[in-house]
């Protein structure tokens, strides 16, 4: 089983990152941009996706600052 | 007294930190792969990159084997001090509440700050005056301090930046907290790098000299 984490800055947590990009993106002439953050994307394949969240909250994630959320996609890579 | 400083594969703190140390005490290397702490009676993790902080600062080093151990003795009520990344292994590994996410400029910051004492209470902070403020370095560049709200208790704050010194962003001006109990205590300032007057400041040597302090059994 191929999974993917999706790991986003709490909301409410200053996000430099998103707001450097939220900044830049005007610069270049696309207007109308709002709520930009940045955060991690994981894949991994698993033998056992049900261990996947347990692996965020241990790991891959720190759940103080960080949200995440798991994908369950078809096949191995 | 004996200090035993941490060594993982990325710190570059750690001889300034030893050499910190035996100013005041005894003090060893600990070898991040053992997992016996070798009967020291204090423990500095010290600043760096440990483990190349692969994925997020101080989030693997926080499970190397002598961490385990680290985290047994500071449960036991044994000190144990965390400079800048060592204050993010200290966080990640639940020993110090929050955490420490990325500077508030995305830049690395290198200069010297300002840093008033809150809590004397400490056995790291003993050796200070009240009121007193110390001259102690900066160099990070994940040092932005956040705790949840309600989760940093007032008398958790040991150090603050002096006003107009918040190098980074961190909530409330917080420089350094302790845990509950006390005895374990993290920093982002490097005290290490402040311990004689040649390179401008010796402040940072009233940490070490306060763990010194502390009775052993």
């Amino acid at each position: 089983m191929r999974a993917r984490v999706l790991i986003r800055p709490k909301t409410g947590i200053l996000d430099p990152q998103g707001q450097a990009v939220e900044r830049a993106l005007p610069a270049l002439g696309f207007e109308g941009v709002a709520n930009v953050h940045v955060g991690r994307l994981i894949e991994l394949d698993v033998e056992d996706a049900s261990q996947v969240p347990q692996m965020c909250e241990r790991l891959l994630a720190n759940p103080l600052i960080e949200d995440y959320e798991v994908v369950e996609l078809e096949d191995a890579a | 007294m004996k200090f035993g400083v941490v060594r993982f594969p990325g710190s570059c703190d750690e001889v300034d930190a030893l050499m910190a140390c035996r100013r005041f005490a005894d003090a060893d290397l600990l070898w991040h792969g053992d997992r016996d702490l070798r009967g020291i009676d204090a423990v500095v993790v010290p600043g760096g990159f440990s483990y190349g902080d692969y994925l997020r600062v101080g989030a693997i080093a926080r499970f190397s084997p002598l961490m385990e151990s680290v985290i047994e003795f500071a449960r036991e009520g044994g000190p144990v001090l965390g400079i800048c990344n060592g204050f993010q292994v200290l966080c990640e590994a639940g020993l110090l509440p929050g955490a420490l996410l990325p500077n508030d400029s995305l830049r690395f910051v290198c200069r010297q700050v300002e840093v008033a004492v809150e809590n004397l209470d400490t056995p790291f902070t003993r050796a200070c005056d009240a009121g007193a403020l110390l001259s102690i370095p900066v160099k990070h560049t994940t040092g932005r301090y956040y705790a949840p709200p309600g989760t940093l208790p007032h008398e958790q704050v040991v150090l603050r930046y002096a006003p107009g010194h918040n190098p980074n962003g961190s909530m409330d001006d917080v420089a350094g907290v302790c845990n509950e109990a006390g005895n374990v205590m993290g920093l982002m300032p490097h005290p290490e790098h402040a311990v004689d007057p040649l390179t401008g400041s010796a402040d940072g040597g009233r940490l070490f000299e306060s763990l010194a302090m502390v009775p052993v059994a």
